[in-house]
């Protein structure tokens, strides 16, 4: 039952073996750009996750609650979204260059025409 | 403002960042970068003058008390890191003007937005020095990383967009990595705060939380500092990349990477966890040693100038590692003081390299033939470069390889030493090929080649003549690596 109830944890783990998976096995250089953000949103997940407490309120001082939630690992992501936009951003506007410049957005393609240049 | 100078380190450069975008594109905005690269060059004397002076400085962001605001601490060893960062980022600033306004892909009017991610470059790379808090390394890694990423993609050959978006994708998973291991001592802690995170890990050391943070933050500052296997971003990014940006990445980026791997096995997690617990080094010291080899009879074969370099870097790395997986004084100090010495030679290099491709058009060794006649002073400067890579006596590369082979002798590991001179004649053969070619083959028929720019000239030569300098004179550079080295295993106070 104890790893059940630890659920949240495996999403993570889930989440982000699937991400990082996709970012090594696919040669498409969009979905790489998806698995990479599966796998950083699943550390959103972790983080979260870290700060709820069992039976704990919202981080505000009120007379009735003893127990709060820790609100800092949910600030501290925040700052990590908008690391992970920013990446993912500048992830989409080099691939839309790549593929002004070499025609496709595929990787064997990019290299084929590398290897190509190289000769 | 003496009391502020930690936090004006980075405010300077992050404010001027958005500041340069305003400008118009030519003069006045290179001269507001200059302006501000300087001061940070400055801030950076003064303030390990003052940690010389009276010990680590603790400053605290906004007046909140640790451990809940951010501190940021400077202590002996990154007061020495902060000073290489900002010495290479004002220099090669000084260098940027006219390779920016006639090498770079862009349309005058964007030529702005190149000091824009330069500064915020070396805002993220100064912020990750001085920072005493581990969730801020993070941020400031982001910023450094994304801003390199776009000086990266901005060089002239088409490679230079799948350089980018394959060291973004490696990027982003290494530092995700630093951000889990973040994430799980903080579980484990409850606090971001190195000091305080070294007080409270030795409680919680035995847990598996701890082991895993431990490990994912290996793996992640290694894909940062370009640890042999993990460095196959690195040789593209800085071929294709423009001269200014290689120069500045080869001697900053990595070096900070390699800081923060200090920073988080000796101060956080202490050596005796890391090295007695964990047995890191048994593991760093092969990859350290196989990078240092494969990485300098690649280099050998590379027919591209700047990428033999970029190999030459990854091999450079290795020699660092090996002094950290030494774990002693003087291994410690043989690896900080490469920080220094690799950061001027690689500086040195990769602007004299800069030169040339402006006058040539490319980098690439057979447009070379005969440049060491007609730009004598660009090859000059190319020649101590590489003679201080070696590690020939007289330049800082000696001080470098001294210190690691006393400390590898120390330890009694003969065929480390040993390893560290034969690839150091790796190093005069790649080296030598380029000055054969520039030297003794005849200038191609109707190349009229002229020698570089003094504008290109004085940048580069600062930094060659630095190699000398601190070659015959190590004190400020070996001595203080020393000190640092004895602060981080904590004797000799």
């Amino acid at each position: 039952m104890r790893i059940l109830g630890l659920y949240n944890y495996w999403i993570f783990i889930i989440l982000m073996m699937c991400g990082f998976y996709v970012v090594i096995s696919s040669g498409n250089l969009i979905k790489k750009l998806v698995g990479l953000n599966i796998f950083q949103t699943s550390v959103f997940i972790l983080y979260i996750s870290m700060g709820k407490i069992i039976g704990g309120t919202a981080p505000i001082v009120i007379d009735k609650a003893v127990v709060y939630s820790n609100p800092l690992p949910h600030v501290l992501i925040l700052t990590a979204i908008v690391v992970g936009i920013a990446t993912t951003s500048l992830g989409l506007a080099l691939v839309v260059r790549i593929h002004e410049a070499y025609g496709t957005i595929e990787e064997d393609e990019i290299h084929a025409q590398d290897q190509e240049d190289a000769l | 403002m003496i009391a502020h100078l930690p936090a004006l380190q980075v405010i300077i450069p992050l404010v001027s960042a958005p500041l340069c975008a305003l400008l118009p594109a030519g003069r006045a905005v290179w001269l507001a970068a200059m302006a501000a690269s300087w001061l940070a060059f400055l801030i950076a004397v003064l303030l390990l003058d003052q940690v010389l002076a009276h010990g680590p400085i603790s400053y605290l962001m906004g007046g909140w008390p640790v451990p809940w605001g951010i501190e940021y601490r400077v202590d002996v060893l990154n007061a020495y890191v902060l000073l290489i960062v900002a010495t290479i980022g004002a220099v090669v600033m000084s260098f940027g003007r006219i390779i920016v306004e006639r090498r770079i892909r862009l349309p005058e009017s964007k030529q702005s937005w190149f000091y824009t991610a330069y500064l915020l470059c070396l805002t993220g790379l100064l912020g990750i020095t001085i920072t005493g808090d581990a969730f801020n390394v993070f941020v400031f890694l982001e910023i450094s990383s994304l801003s390199s990423y776009v000086l990266i993609s901005i060089g002239r050959d088409r490679r230079a967009l799948t350089a980018s978006y394959q060291y973004l994708i490696m990027g982003t998973i290494g530092a995700t990595f630093i951000l889990i291991g973040i994430g799980l001592l903080y579980v484990m802690t409850g606090t971001l705060n190195m000091a305080d995170l070294a007080a409270r890990i030795p409680a919680v050391a035995d847990t598996r939380t701890v082991r895993a943070a431990f490990a994912f933050l290996t793996i992640g500052v290694s894909l940062k500092l370009a640890l042999f296997p993990l460095h196959l971003w690195l040789p593209n990014a800085y071929a294709y990349a423009p001269s200014v940006v290689t120069a500045l990445l080869a001697a900053t980026a990595t070096k900070v990477a390699v800081y923060v791997l200090l920073r988080f096995f000796f101060t956080i997690f202490g050596a005796k966890f890391s090295f007695e617990t964990m047995q890191l080094d048994k593991i760093l010291l092969p990859l350290a040693l196989v990078g240092i080899f494969s990485a300098s009879v690649v280099a050998i074969f590379q027919s591209n100038v700047k990428r033999m370099l970029a190999y030459s870097s990854v091999a450079q790395i290795g020699y660092m590692i090996l002094g950290i997986s030494l774990v002693s004084v003087t291994g410690l100090t043989a690896g900080i003081v490469h920080l220094f010495n690799h950061a001027l030679m690689k500086g040195a290099l990769f602007m004299a390299l800069g030169c040339v491709s402006f006058r040539v058009g490319a980098a690439r060794l057979d447009r070379m033939a005969g440049v060491g006649r007609v730009m004598p002073w660009t090859m000059g400067a190319f020649v101590i470069g590489g003679l201080s890579l070696i590690g020939v006596p007289l330049t800082a590369g000696f001080v470098s390889k001294w210190y690691l082979i006393v400390g590898a002798m120390e330890k009694g590991w003969w065929p480390v030493a040993v390893l560290v001179l034969v690839t150091s004649l790796l190093a005069v053969i790649y080296i030598w090929r380029v000055v054969e070619v520039a030297y003794f083959k005849p200038v191609p028929e109707g190349q009229a080649v002229r020698e570089a720019p003094l504008a290109l000239l004085i940048p580069t030569w600062a930094l060659a003549l630095a190699n000398l300098y601190f070659g015959l004179d190590p004190s400020l550079n070996a001595g203080v690596a020393r000190h640092a080295a004895e602060m981080l295993l904590g004797v000799g106070q």
